[in-house]
């Protein structure tokens, strides 16, 4: 576990690093994520060790996003004042990217399942 | 208070040990919760902890920054818990890799509607223009929204929280829109609830399947990408087309 844990924090030493060394305008964890997945390709695999321990770590993804997610408490006074664009916003516009994201998905997917099945 | 608890009190507030253990209790708490409601999504965990902790800050007066002292050990592991999800695309590499042509379309309609349409109800119902810069990134990871949100004028802070209701609202709501649509496929709506509520959904798609989560935990880390490079050119056309 603690190698695995080593192997992340690594990958996202080297993905802080270059977001900083190239003025990357994403957080450096989600470029650790692309190196780890093409070591991963590189090497055909995670270990068993990183295997279990990513899943422990994932598994567990709510319980990370706490902290900040309490932050909300700071806002009151923004939040009370201006609630009504804000709900609106979050609620039409969440739901909405979920049906259109989901839509067009689907529907492309769908149109190959087709095409492939019934060849010229 | 007796003098006694005062000083019990008082080394408490100032120790990180009662805003780490305020954490884990209450996610413990709402894990008991999630489970005893069938894991519905209602009952969504993140939600349930972050309106405890909000309560025991407000009732017991605590500013935020105490508690953060503690919490901050939960809130590190968000970066290597974002590299660990190469794992499960890894898994899902062959899947992916036939279905780039239609992922790639789907990111970018994707991405364009859940910024635009932020923006735009804001805009339309008079949200201030520091709100309307920290909506915008709504959709995307934490860490990202509030790096994007801050040189557009948006406030970090307010970002990471509309985030994470966000995040709620993408985990409750994903089910409910694609039984609606009569979409089954678990690959389209890990997709679609990790476009467009990051994280938060995508702990929840993984609660569903581990196929949802793989492409969930895609779907965020390319609207991440995706967001960050493409915002700060967008929005000031956006600003043009509603006046602002």
């Amino acid at each position: 576990m603690i190698l695995a844990l080593t192997v992340l924090l690594l990958f996202q030493l080297a993905g802080e690093v270059l977001v900083r060394a190239i003025a990357l305008p994403v957080p450096g964890p989600v470029i650790g994520m692309g190196l780890f997945f093409l070591f991963l390709l590189l090497r055909g695999g995670p270990s068993e060790e990183m295997r279990k321990t990513a899943g422990g770590l994932l598994q567990h993804l709510s319980l990370l996003f706490i902290p900040a997610g309490t932050g909300i408490v700071l806002y009151g006074e923004l939040l009370a004042r201006e609630w009504l664009p804000l709900t609106a916003a979050l609620v039409g516009s969440t739901f909405l990217a979920i049906a259109v994201t989901a839509l067009v998905l689907n529907t492309l997917l769908r149109r190959r399942a087709t095409n492939r099945s019934t060849p010229q | 208070m007796t003098p006694r608890l005062t000083e019990i009190w008082v080394y408490l507030a100032a120790s990180p040990l009662l805003g780490l253990s305020l954490t884990l209790l209450a996610y413990q708490a709402a894990q008991w919760l999630y489970k005893r409601a069938g894991f519905h999504p209602l009952a969504n965990p993140v939600m349930l902890s972050v309106a405890m902790l909000v309560t025991v800050l407000v009732v017991s007066d605590m500013p935020y920054e105490h508690y953060f002292d503690g919490a901050q050990f939960v809130h590190f592991l968000l970066g290597p818990a974002t590299v660990a999800l190469a794992v499960p695309l890894y898994a899902q590499w062959p899947r992916l890799k036939a279905m780039a042509g239609p992922l790639t379309i789907a990111l970018v309609v994707g991405s364009l509607t859940a910024a635009l349409s932020a923006y735009g109800i804001g805009a339309v119902l008079g949200a201030s223009n520091a709100s309307l810069m920290s909506l915008a990134p709504k959709s995307v990871t934490m860490p990202i929204a509030m790096a994007v949100a801050e040189p557009l004028g948006g406030i970090p802070a307010l970002a990471a929280a509309l985030v994470m209701v966000t995040g709620v609202l993408g985990a409750v709501g994903t089910r409910y829109i694609c039984r609606w649509l009569r979409i089954r496929d678990h690959a389209v709506r890990g997709f679609a609830i990790g476009l467009a509520s990051h994280g938060i959904g995508t702990a929840r798609a993984f609660q569903v399947s581990e196929q949802a989560g793989a492409f969930a935990a895609l779907a965020m880390g390319l609207n991440g990408l995706l967001t960050a490079l493409s915002l700060p050119w967008i929005l000031p056309w956006a600003e043009r087309l509603f006046g602002r």
